[in-house]
């Protein structure tokens, strides 16, 4: 097993939110702790609301969490600032959703991708800026002459490729990947998933790789993250998570993914409830109301993430 | 500007002829506040009593006023005190406007404070703000580019504003804040560049207004001297003339309505150059 | 119950028409759910809003082929000339219901409005027709959620809204337009779930549009594939899973990431789908596909019967038996 380089400790990130004239915290993350070692992908998957795009965005501080500790190859990321925190910028980045928005329409591909080289003053000639774009482009399949195009000429194929690049240039550490394909066809998925593990075995990197789509998540990932209401319910290797979910809401969860088979109907109606809301959460677990196992104690506590039958973490009491 | 770029601009006044007319009208005027001294037939400022109130004949195209001076060239000169207005009162507005726009967008706080104040500002029906400062600063072109340019300095920060805080929550903004990137840069190289286009036709309607507002300081005689042509003041001049020179008044007139009026028409045509569902039709880019 | 022969939509000049839709035909019975599965650009919405008489003005039009509902010709009738004729029992539930519900109304309200254009009754009887379809649709508590807001609700809350609303007409025909793309994968199992319930129940016709293969498998009884404006492959849902004959089937089946470990790289299918009106000759998807051959790209495909129903658009589809 290869060393932590990122180490995630008990994060909590909440945002203030208005309703029909009345203010809100939202607690997003509440309470997350993980750690990613060094060419591991790590998936977080969870339905919307579940606070897995927060999470990502504290370790990259577009966001500021309110507690907890991130620690990246011995340095504090969430206190950093001046040239601590321009070397964890260059190391800890973000590949964003929606191609259509990732990209300013006004500055050409290449100034895009070169951004966060430009920014950091990480080129020394322009000889070499030119170059460095170019080898990033081929790496992502696209021809070194898109350095001059614009977005609106592009595919979102091809914007989502610009959106890797972008983030490779300079080599970072680890990629945090928001949501990468689900704006994409799948025949378009299948092509830049395959890229981001290409890149991955060539450069070394490892990804927190977010998304809603179980099927994605077990395309690429070592180890997958489940969140629920802000925690994490389930931590495991990707198999056991994907063929053995031990929490009540990770099988849910698996249950309801539609497998391209027909003869493997879901049976009946599976009659699930809804989350509850954000703004009013319960006490104890959040998942109580919908959970076929819940018990009187899963209404009053939280339940700790611990160690299921030997492999795997989950948070449950009744496991 | 590449050739495709130019292309794109173009498109929008090929699709409405009325706004090519208007852009004609436009150059029309620029080349003659240019070229004015070679234009005009006579000397602007020249009196020749013996000519004096001379209705339109092959002498004077536009007759002439009560000193016998000729109203064509008047009129043709006039049109350099226009374009002064007009572009001192656009980069007056652009100048205040842009920074206090972007800087409430980008520090919420700071920008509570300037908004409200901009707020109080507008208030203040425009010509009577106007008024209120050349009564303050005294009258004189430059006075009168300032004390326009107020008015306008109110509305363009509002669009800034407007317009950058939709920048500011652009996903390739973040993009640019997750690579650790100042404001600085923000501003220089995502937000100003996307507030060009949108602020391009914002100017052609302030120059229009501009004219307007100048037209009404210089006809009160709070704006540019009497002795310097401008419609405005060809206006002021000739209201005794009314019924008995009518012309004095018909030219300088229709000047203004007509500059006005082709300013709002290109203006009409950049903004459905930008509007969003015209893209396609007018080509890919933003 | 829907009957679409030989549609065409196209866009453009008339002298020089651009097809979107070429040669559509599909036939849904009462109590069938047939897929219509492709991905972005394919022609799929535009079939859908040309069989409503919904198609954006200006724009596209039909350039030939029937639509008939219920044996009648509806081809070149608008939406209110439908409804007077008697033909308009075919309702539409779209992608995203916030913006398909008025935001400063009432749900009731909203629902009652659909029941008083079909049904002609106003007041307390449309009101507690509004409350029947919510209990349809299986919205618990019926009687609250008629005075709550849109806002109020959740996503897939909203969703059974429009299918409550939907329901007003006791359509015959249902098009489902990616109605469960953006909800949560635990919320989509019970509109899916519904929408079966439904299916059976009012004995209609649904036309269910998706991109997700998985979706498909789970509800439809019979699938059509469609890329670059055409149906390339018809099937019962079975058959089609287990033998697909295109070979864009066949590719999409295999790029899909489904939940199986083993596959490290993911097969995919090289390209990208055309432009309308790109592609003049031969077959849509010869650039791309892997198998073709000379005449592939020099002449249109035939349309194969590959029997039991099952169709191809394909001059040579892939052998039966379903070699993975």
């Amino acid at each position: 097993m290869s060393e932590t380089i990122l180490r995630v400790r008990d994060l909590k990130t909440s945002f203030d939110v208005k309703r029909s004239g009345r203010k809100y915290r939202v607690q997003a993350v509440d309470g997350v702790s993980l750690s990613l070692a060094a060419a591991e992908v790590l998936g977080i998957v969870g339905e919307s609301g579940c606070g897995k795009t927060t999470v990502g965005r504290s370790i990259v501080r577009l966001v500021e969490a309110d507690s907890g500790a991130i620690d990246f190859k011995g340095t504090d990321v969430l206190g950093a600032g001046g040239s601590a925190l321009r070397e964890l910028r260059l190391n800890l980045r973000m590949v964003f959703q929606d191609p259509y928005a990732s990209l300013n329409p006004r500055r050409s591909i290449g100034d895009s991708v070169a951004e966060a080289g430009d920014i950091n003053k990480v080129f020394t000639s322009k000889a070499e800026r030119a170059e460095r774009i170019a080898e990033t482009l081929t790496a992502v399949g696209l021809e070194p002459s898109f350095a001059s195009r614009y977005p609106h000429e592009l595919s979102g194929g091809q914007r989502q490729r610009a959106g890797i690049a972008r983030a490779i240039l300079p080599t970072p550490a680890v990629i945090i990947a928001d949501e990468p394909v689900s704006a994409l066809d799948v025949s378009v998925q299948a092509q830049v998933l395959n890229l981001m593990m290409d890149l991955r075995e060539q450069l070394g990197l490892s990804m927190l790789f977010i998304s809603h789509d179980m099927g994605v998540i077990g395309q690429v990932s070592d180890r997958v993250a489940v969140m629920y209401m802000g925690r994490i319910v389930e931590l495991a290797e990707a198999n056991t998570t994907l063929n053995h979910p031990k929490h009540p809401y990770t099988r849910a969860l698996m249950a309801a993914v539609p497998r391209p088979d027909p003869s493997q109907r879901i049976a009946g109606a599976i009659e699930t409830g809804e989350p509850p809301s954000q703004l009013k959460r319960p006490a104890g677990c959040a998942y109580a109301a919908r959970c076929p196992l819940v018990s009187s104690r899963c209404l009053v506590e939280a339940p700790e993430l611990r160690t299921v039958e030997g492999r795997g973490l989950a948070a449950c009491h009744n496991l | 500007m590449s050739r495709a770029a130019l292309t794109l601009w173009l498109t929008p006044f090929l699709a409405r002829p009325i706004a090519l007319i208007g852009l004609g009208v436009l150059l029309v005027m620029v080349f003659a506040a240019i070229f004015a001294p070679w234009l005009a037939p006579y000397d602007p400022y020249a009196m020749q009593p013996i000519a004096r109130l001379m209705p339109p004949d092959a002498a004077h195209w536009f007759g002439t006023d009560q000193f016998g001076r000729d109203t064509l060239s008047r009129t043709v000169y006039s049109a350099r005190m226009a374009l002064l207005i007009g572009s001192g009162v656009v980069f007056f507005a652009l100048v205040t406007g842009v920074p206090i726009g972007v800087l409430s967008a980008l520090f919420p706080r700071l920008g509570h404070v300037l908004m409200r104040m901009v707020d109080v500002l507008m208030a203040f029906p425009s010509l009577l703000l106007a008024l209120g400062l050349i009564v303050i600063l005294g009258p004189s072109v430059v006075n009168s580019i300032l004390a326009i340019g107020i008015g306008f300095m109110t509305t363009t920060t509002r669009i800034v504003y407007g317009l950058s805080l939709r920048l500011r929550a652009e996903t390739y903004v973040e993009a640019a804040r997750s690579m650790g990137s100042g404001t600085a840069w923000l501003v220089f190289k995502h937000i100003l560049p996307n507030l060009i286009s949108p602020l391009l036709v914002q100017a052609s309607f302030v120059f229009a207004f501009a004219q307007l507002g100048a037209a009404s300081l210089d006809f009160l005689g709070l704006g540019a001297p009497p002795e310097i042509p401008s419609w405005g003041n060809m206006l002021a001049e000739s209201r005794t003339f009314i019924t008995r020179a009518s012309w004095l008044l018909f030219f300088p007139g229709l000047m203004i309505v007509l500059t006005a009026f082709s300013l709002n028409l290109v203006g009409d045509a950049l903004r459905d150059r930008l509007d969003p569902r015209f893209r396609d039709v007018f080509g890919g880019e933003g | 119950m829907l009957k679409v022969s030989d549609l065409t939509v196209s866009i453009g000049a008339e002298a020089a028409p651009v097809d979107i839709v070429a040669g559509v035909s599909f036939e849904i019975g009462k109590g069938e759910i047939l897929g219509l599965v492709g991905e972005s650009g394919c022609g799929k919405s535009m079939t859908s809003l040309a069989v409503m008489g919904l198609l954006p003005q200006p724009g596209p039009r039909i350039r030939g082929g029937r639509i008939e509902l219920a044996g009648a010709d509806v081809t070149q009738l608008q939406p209110w000339q439908r409804v007077e004729a008697g033909h308009g029992r075919i309702a539409m539930i779209f992608q995203e219901p916030m913006t398909s519900l008025n935001p400063v109304r009432r749900i009731g309200d909203q629902i009652a409005e659909a029941v008083r254009v079909h049904d002609g009754i106003s007041g307390a009887a449309a009101q507690a027709r509004a409350r029947e379809l919510l209990d349809l649709v299986r919205i618990p508590d019926a009687a609250l959620q008629l005075s709550a807001y849109p806002h109020q609700l959740s996503g897939g809350q909203r969703q059974r809204i429009m299918i409550a609303i939907a329901l007003a007409c006791r359509p015959q025909v249902l098009i489902a337009d990616e109605p469960t793309t953006a909800l949560d994968v635990t919320i989509q199992v019970q509109i899916l779930g519904l929408l079966r319930e439904l299916c059976g129940r009012l004995d209609m016709a649904i036309l269910f549009i998706t991109h997700d293969m998985g979706v498909i498998a789970q509800l439809a009884d019979r699938v059509a594939v469609m890329y670059g404006g055409r149906i390339v492959e018809t099937a019962d849902v079975g058959p089609l899973f287990g033998a697909p004959r295109h070979h864009y089937t066949r590719g999409l089946m295999d790029c899909m990431p489904a939940c199986n470990l083993g596959v490290r790289r993911l097969p995919t299918i090289p390209g990208q789908a055309p432009r309308p009106g790109a592609i003049r000759t031969g077959c849509v998807f010869a650039p791309r596909c892997r198998a073709v051959q000379d005449q592939c790209l020099a002449a249109p495909p035939p349309r194969l019967a590959l029997g039991e129903g099952h169709e191809a658009l394909c001059a040579f589809p892939l052998p039966a038996g379903g070699a993975s």
